[in-house]
Parts: C-alpha cells; sequence; structure tokens
C-alpha cells in the first residue's frame, strides 16, 4: 500500500491507473471466492491448487509464459491502437492470418536461406495482419465504418479464408485434417528450455514491450499517437496528419496480432491447424484494458491471464471447482475496470465520512 | 417536500433595501469565515470571509484562478475547507456533499447546464428526488409546483418541453427552477451571463431581482464589471486566493473593481498606444494573407461562405466583425486549414495554400488562437509541457531524428509559463486543470513562441478577465509592432473598434464591406453587421 502511495506521490498520472487495475483485479478474486466458496470449497485451497499450477512448477510456469505470448502481442496492439482512439477488436481474425502466412512461408520455405526463414515467417505474418486492420482503416476512412463494427465482422471473414485455404490450397496432402505440412526445424522458434513448450516468442514479447514502451513515450510518432487518440480536433490543429496517425494504430495493432499468429504455429503448433486460437484475440482486449494500455502493465496482464488459463484445470481437478470460473474472473475484472469510475465516488464518501471527525 | 417553503423566510415583497434594513441585527442567511483551501502547497483560498443576507444581490469578482470558484465549491460541499466555519441563518453548518447543500438551501446554476437533453423540463427538475415518487416520478405533480414556481419568479418555461428544443436563455431558466424546486434560499449563479445575449441578459436580472425581494441571498460571478454594477447591492473581490475588499456596490465603480482584481490600474490597450502601422506595412512586399472569393460548407453541408475575399498586410491587425454565424468560424477554419474550400483561393506570405495541409501553412508562419480553446487548441488529459510543443514536436530541438528532447521540451514550456505569466504549479500540471486564463495564456505562447508572421485569432478573449483579456491584447498588439499581420475575428465589437486597422464585416457568408480605422463609426459598423452596405 505505502508503495503505491509513493508512486502516487511521484508519477500521479501513472498510479491511478495502476491502483484502478490492481483494485479491479483484487475485487474479481474476492467475488470469485465467494462463488468457490458456495460450491463448498476453501476459497485458499482452489486458488493454490490454481496458482501453483501455473506458477509453481517448471512446466508449469513454462506452460504460462507460453500462453504469456499470444496475450500480450495481441494485447499491445489492441493498446497501441486504443492509445491512437481505435478501438481493434480485431485480433483475432488477424492472427490467423499472422499464423496462416508465416505458415505457408514455412511450408515453402526450404527456398529460402535458413537464416533468413524465419524473419521472412515474420514479416509474412505481420503484413497479413496489417493488411487485415488496413481494411477496416481503410473502411473507416473511407466511407466512415466504426471500426468496432468492421473488426469483429472481419474477424468471421478471416477465420472462414483461414479454413478455406487449410481444407484447399494449403492443405497437407499427406494428412487427412485441414492444416498445412509440419514445419522443418528451420521454421520453428527454438525451444528456451528443454522438456518444455517454452520458445523464443518469449523474447519477442519481451523486445515488443520494449520497443513498444520507448515508441509511446519517447518517440515523437507515440507523442503524436496519443495526442491523436485524447483530441484528434487538436491534433488536425496543431498540423497533425490525423489520418496516417489512425492509419498507423491500425497496422501496428494487426501486425502485432499477426505477428502472435506466427509464434504460436511457429513456437507451438509448428503447423497451421484450425481452432489455432483460444480466442486470444479477444482476451487480449481485456488485457490491453487491465494493462491500462500500457505496454509495461499489457506484459504484466497478459502474464496474469496466462496464469489464469493454464492453473484453470488443475484447480478444476485438484479442488472441484469448475474451470470455467477462470472466465467468470476474467470478466469480473472487465465489470470491475468499467466501474473504476464508481471507486473515486465511494472514497470521496468515505473521506467525507471520516474528515468533519478529523478536523472537528 | 422542498417546495413547501416556497415563499423565503423573510416577508415577500418587500424591496431588497427594506429587507437588508430588517434583517441587520438578524444574522446573514450565509456567513463564511476564515475559509482556507490548499491543493498541495498551493493556496486556493486564505481567510476568505463572506458575508450574503436574504435579499442581496452580491457579485463576487476575481481573476481567473483568483479562487472564486473553490470557495464556491466549498460552499456547495464539494470541497472542505481545512480552516474556517460557514453559518448559514446564524448556525455553523459542515457542508458535507452536495445533498447536504441542497438540505440547507443552498444551489448552484453552474456555468455549464448540467442538464439531461432528451428530457423534459419536469424530469430534469425532478430527477433524483425523492420526494417525486421513487420508482415512477409523479411527474405531473412535479409539472404543476414547477408552473407554480414559473409564475411566481417570471420564469416562463414549458414544464413538458424536451430540454434539448430549448434555447439557452430557457435551459438556464430551467437550472434556475431546479435550484429553486430543491428550495434553494442561497442561489449561486457562475457567470450566468457568457452565454446570453443582451435581451436575455436583462430578463435574467429581472428574474434574480425579484428573487432578491422574496428573500433569496444571490451570489453572482461574473467578469462584467458593468453588469456588476448594474445588478449587485454588494461586492466582494477575491486576488490570489484573498479577499481584497469588499463593499456595497454603490460605494465602487467599474474602474476602481477593474483595479482590485488585478492589482494594478489596468489601461485596457488600445492600437493608439503601440507604433502606428507604416515602415513594416509599406515595405513593398506582398500580404502576409490573401483570401479571395472563397467558398465552403459547414458540417451538415451548409453553405457558410459564398465568396469571401480579405487580406492582411505585414504589421496590421484586421477586424472581422459581424453577428456571430455569419461564416466567420468557417472562414476561420478554411484559412488555417481546417476546413475544405469548393472555390477560391488562400496565400499565405504569397505561398499559395488552398489546399495544403495544416502543418504546411504553420511552417509558412501561421498560428492560430481558436475559439474553443477546450476542443481545438488544448488536450486535456497532457501536461501544460506536451501541449506547450503540440506543433513543434517534429522540429528541433524538440526532437532529433524522432527521438523526443525531454530538456528542450521542459525549457520551452518554462519560458512560456514565465513570458506568458501562467499560474501554475509547474509544467507537468494536466492543462486541464488550470484555469480558463492560464489556459489561454498556454494557447498565446504556443502560438506566439512561434514567431509567426500571420496570427488567426478568433474570439481569443471569450470568457477571460479584465486581466487576462489586457494580457492577451497587449500580446497581439506587440506582434503587430514586430511587423506580424494579424486576423482577428471577434463578436465583441469592443475588441474589434480598439485593435483594428481595418475592419472587414462578414454578412451571410461575405465580405461586404471593409471600413478604414479612421473613418469607422459604431452606427455604420451595425448597419454593415446587418446587412446594409452604405
Amino acid at each position: 500500500m505505502s508503495r503505491t502511495e509513493d508512486a502516487q506521490l511521484k508519477r500521479p498520472h501513472v498510479s491511478p491507473a495502476l491502483v484502478s487495475s490492481v483494485a479491479a483485479v483484487f475485487a474479481a478474486f474476492m467475488v470469485g471466492a465467494l462463488l468457490i466458496a458456495a460450491v463448498g470449497v476453501n476459497p485458499l485451497t482452489a486458488y493454490g491448487a490454481l496458482f501453483d499450477a501455473a506458477l509453481g512448477s517448471r512446466n508449469g510456469l513454462s506452460e504460462t509464459l507460453v500462453r504469456t505470448v499470444p496475450l500480450a502481442l495481441c494485447g499491445l496492439g489492441i493498446a497501441l491502437a486504443f492509445r491512437a482512439g481505435v478501438f481493434n477488436v480485431g485480433a483475432e481474425g488477424q492472427l490467423y492470418l499472422g499464423g496462416t502466412a508465416a505458415a505457408a512461408v514455412g511450408v515453402v520455405g526450404s527456398a529460402f536461406p535458413p537464416v533468413l526463414l524465419l524473419p521472412a515467417m515474420m514479416l509474412a505474418a505481420a503484413l497479413a495482419g496489417a493488411l487485415w486492420s488496413g481494411l477496416a482503416a481503410w473502411l473507416k476512412l473511407r466511407f466512415r465504418a466504426d471500426e468496432l463494427i468492421t473488426t469483429i465482422m472481419l474477424n468471421y471473414v478471416a477465420i472462414d479464408f483461414v479454413s478455406f485455404l487449410l481444407h484447399g490450397p494449403l492443405k497437407d496432402p499427406n494428412s487427412p485434417l485441414a492444416q498445412t505440412a509440419r514445419l522443418t526445424t528451420e521454421a520453428r522458434l527454438p525451444a528456451l528450455l528443454s522438456g518444455t513448450r517454452l520458445h523464443a516468442g518469449v523474447l519477442i514479447v519481451v523486445v515488443v514491450v520494449i520497443l513498444a514502451h520507448l515508441f509511446l513515450w519517447k518517440r515523437v510518432g507515440g507523442f503524436r499517437l496519443r495526442v491523436v487518440g485524447f483530441n484528434p480536433h487538436a491534433a488536425l490543429n496543431a498540423g497533425i496528419d490525423v489520418r496516417y496517425t489512425l492509419v498507423l494504430g491500425f497496422l501496428i495493432s494487426g501486425a502485432l496480432a499477426g505477428l502472435a499468429g506466427f509464434a504460436e504455429v511457429s513456437g507451438v503448433q509448428r503447423r497451421m491447424i484450425e481452432n489455432l486460437s483460444p480466442g486470444f484475440g479477444y482476451t487480449a482486449i481485456i488485457v490491453a484494458l487491465l494493462g491500462q494500455t500500457n505496454p509495461i502493465g499489457v506484459l504484466a496482464s497478459a502474464f496474469l491471464f496466462a496464469a489464469l488459463q493454464i492453473g484453470a484445470t488443475t484447480m478444476e481437478s485438484a479442488a472441484g471447482v469448475p474451470s470455467t470460473l477462470t472466465t467468470v474472473i476474467q470478466g469480473l475484472v472487465v465489470l470491475f475496470l468499467i466501474g473504476k469510475s464508481a471507486v473515486p465516488l465511494v472514497l470521496g464518501w468515505l473521506s467525507r465520512r471520516l474528515r468533519p471527525k478529523a478536523v472537528t | 417536500m422542498p417546495t413547501e417553503k416556497k415563499g423565503f423566510p423573510t416577508a415577500s415583497g418587500i424591496a431588497p433595501e427594506a429587507v437588508g434594513e430588517a434583517e441587520t441585527k438578524a444574522a446573514p442567511l450565509l456567513d463564511m469565515r476564515g475559509i482556507r483551501v490548499a491543493f498541495g502547497s498551493f493556496v486556493a483560498n486564505d481567510a476568505v470571509d463572506l458575508t450574503v443576507r436574504a435579499g442581496d444581490i452580491h457579485a463576487l469578482l476575481g481573476e481567473n484562478g483568483a479562487g472564486k470558484s473553490t470557495l464556491m465549491r466549498v460552499l456547495a460541499g464539494l470541497l472542505v475547507p481545512s480552516n474556517g466555519e460557514v453559518w448559514i441563518s446564524g448556525r455553523r453548518e459542515t457542508i458535507a456533499g452536495a445533498a447536504e447543500a441542497m438540505r440547507l438551501g443552498i444551489g448552484m446554476v453552474h456555468q455549464h447546464f448540467m442538464l439531461v437533453p432528451p428530457l423534459t423540463v419536469a424530469e430534469n427538475v425532478c430527477l433524483g428526488l425523492p420526494s417525486a415518487g421513487r420508482l415512477i416520478p409523479n411527474l405531473k405533480q412535479c409539472a404543476n409546483k414547477i408552473r407554480a414556481l414559473a409564475k411566481a419568479y417570471d420564469l416562463d418555461v414549458d414544464p413538458n418541453a424536451r430540454v434539448a428544443d430549448l434555447s439557452i436563455a430557457s435551459q438556464q431558466r430551467v437550472e434556475i427552477l431546479k435550484v429553486l424546486y430543491r428550495g434553494a434560499r442561497i442561489l449561486i449563479l457562475d457567470e450566468p451571463t457568457a452565454v446570453l445575449t443582451p435581451q436575455e441578459t436583462s430578463g435574467l436580472f429581472r428574474i434574480l431581482r425579484l428573487l432578491a425581494a422574496e428573500g433569496a441571498a444571490i451570489i453572482f460571478i461574473s467578469h462584467k464589471l458593468n453588469e456588476v454594477m448594474a445588478l449587485t447591492s454588494h461586492v466582494t473581490v477575491l486576488r490570489h486566493g484573498r479577499v481584497v475588499a469588499s463593499a456595497a456596490t454603490a460605494d465602487t465603480d467599474a474602474r476602481g473593481l477593474a483595479r482590485m482584481m488585478v492589482g494594478t490600474d489596468i489601461a485596457l490597450p488600445k492600437l493608439e498606444d503601440t507604433v502606428p502601422m507604416g515602415a513594416v506595412a509599406e515595405d513593398g512586399k506582398g500580404p502576409v494573407l490573401s483570401v479571395e472569393s472563397i467558398v465552403c460548407r459547414d458540417a451538415s453541408g451548409v453553405r457558410r461562405v459564398s465568396g469571401a475575399s480579405l487580406n492582411v498586410r505585414s504589421g496590421e491587425i484586421v477586424g472581422v466583425a459581424g453577428v456571430d454565424g455569419n461564416g466567420q468560424q468557417e472562414l476561420a477554419e478554411a484559412i488555417v486549414g481546417l476546413r475544405k474550400i469548393e472555390g477560391g483561393s488562400i496565400s499565405i506570405n504569397g505561398h499559395e495554400v488552398t489546399h495544403a495541409s495544416v502543418a504546411d501553412r504553420i511552417d509558412l508562419g501561421l498560428a492560430h488562437i481558436p475559439e474553443d480553446r477546450h476542443r481545438t487548441a488544448l488536450v486535456e488529459p497532457m501536461t501544460i509541457s506536451e501541449n506547450a510543443v503540440l506543433e513543434r514536436i517534429g522540429d528541433a530541438p524538440f526532437s532529433r531524428s524522432g527521438w523526443i528532447d525531454k530538456a528542450a521540451i521542459a525549457s520551452l514550456a518554462d519560458t512560456i509559463i514565465k513570458d506568458f505569466d501562467v499560474r501554475t504549479t509547474g509544467r507537468e500540471q494536466k492543462i486541464g486543470t488550470l484555469s480558463g486564463g492560464n489556459q489561454q495564456k498556454v494557447v498565446l505562447g504556443r502560438a506566439l513562441s512561434r514567431d509567426p508572421s500571420l496570427i488567426v485569432a478568433v474570439q481569443p478573449v471569450r470568457g477571460l478577465d479584465v486581466g487576462a483579456t489586457a494580457f492577451v491584447h497587449r500580446q497581439l498588439l506587440a506582434r503587430r509592432a514586430a511587423g506580424a499581420g494579424v486576423l482577428l475575428i471577434s463578436t465583441e465589437l469592443d475588441e474589434i473598434l480598439a485593435l483594428s486597422d481595418r475592419i472587414v464585416v462578414m454578412f451571410k457568408g461575405e465580405a461586404i464591406g471593409e471600413l478604414k480605422r479612421e473613418e469607422v463609426t459604431v452606427g455604420q459598423l451595425g448597419l454593415m453587421m446587418a446587412g446594409q452596405v452604405a
């Protein structure tokens, strides 16, 4: 507590956000505890099982980190778009297209020199994702179509299009399933920890977090992005190219979601499959919100949500609490975040109740 | 319940003076003593006393940031003072929260109305009141009470009208009804005339006098000294959070009040006080701004500017006069590059910029002081520093190869804060938390620190107090003396007349006439603003 208060004094514009995020998570876990208790289980036992499974072992921690990768990459993209005032809810579709593009390059990749194969796959994935979000950007600028609608609709188009490719042109002829051929070793992200699935995608995340942080706070482009997000009218008046900045927000966002698809394909599945993502692109919206669109915050909340999802099944088997509880907690986090405007009201009310006594 | 005590505690119908005499022995309706409010190291109110008796209309005067709003927030229960006492009708009260303020009979009419536009007047008035019924509000009963109140105080409003359909003046009457309905005896009006026409203002004054005569205590916050002289019975002047004067209005005069507000005798700057236009203007160069019969439409497609032409030379101020809504706003937006134009051409310093970007125009020496500070000029969640560098972030020394130089930005912000006398706790303060006058100083400082050759200033002193107004005008005159061309668009004739070398009159989207400073008369100007060219 005292640490957050110190932080509040030093950096007054960051900490209220941090406080509200921590409070939202805390409140969600408290309500979750009530639900667990209602099933007749000790909440501490259930949460203990959950976090022990997610963090308490080499393998559990690796799995949590593996899952952090797509959530963080999509979340960072969504967060940067948010900063520009763009609500990209199309990360899921952008991720699928990114993964497919990466796999397509990877499969025909024997033509590339091995050192260039992974960069080429990354580039293809980022471009595919950016192309898809760029389409939404074009619809917005050309027809004033709200991206909240277009990006979510384009998700279905993208996922069905990927299905078509996997059943048709990109299908592995040697497999009965709708999937691409298996990637060769050169097309796979190297493993970081033997005996686990932990792959070098984690390093990509770290690099992207650092770049995003520098971009937002140290670069002219990031400054302009934030100005456009806060007040596009003032941005226009200051000579900032608002359309360009908006498009940039869309493109970065799509590219990072595409990169998440690459990481899943190259690091985890080793081929492109149907149902590549259990809704990473949607969970990432909550991740971006909970991270207060701050790159480091996004990384932290991606890790938290990854841990929740990884620990959920163990919690179900060990403590008998349905794993869907984690979905409930995710939803509660959103509700509490949205309801955070009530927090100052409650605090103000409390302080008014307390202060007159203190003064007189 | 609140309307039960519709009649105020004093006998109704007695003239304010009589009430005042009868009441001098009794405790005043409102007595604030030694109020102190501090935000960190910034003291917003210090040892402030304010006494208002039933029947008084008490003016609260002060520059932007002098502490008027803070004091009123204390009264409205939104701030708890660290020192001082509030006495209401002879009883010491702790006003904890808006509900408590309401219970004590304190009502505030805010400068920006707190109404729900799609709801009716009756719905707005009884919104949140338990007495209107918990689940299903008894709107009929509410409407009847509103009619009774409206009749008693000459507040002409239909309870069943939708607020969105009402004029600004009617919405203000709804706000007044709202506080009366809640049984307010102490009424605070925060710059109520800022949004009104002269006719509407005199209507408001009639209502306020009636309310005072019925025994209400009215606190009237305004910048306009002539209104204070005309309406109020007492006046309290705040400066830097302290009371510098409190007197019966009859014992003061406008000049004296202005002096007390700013601390020195202010002479409103006039063109005559500065160097004559001449050398700089007649240097043979073309105009800094040339607008040739441009045409443009507003957002809803209505043609607002149809063939307006004008030019501005170096070292002169060209005033654009006109009744609000005759295309001045669109003309300004077209010049600065915020609005597409359909015909005609614009050039800045000899460069054609008809379809050029805002950034290109800024590079050619354009500075814009927009009409709507909050919407167009400021990024309120960002700091003074960030706002100061908004237009120049891409230029050295504020950034090099895309990397921001925080130190260079800090020194720019500090220079603006110092040169333009911005009252702030520091350059990292969020600009949205500054007072209006200080925000405008940042806007002005940002524009003028670039040493622009063309300044487009639209209503640059709207909402500012006397001191800040004089400051802005002095700055514009200083730029003129330094050779900049200024296009001053304003609906305030006084401002136009005081500052302009030439005056262009806009009427229905056209510049219908131009008058030289020497030949202008107010009468002639008025005729032209009404569309009659001599």
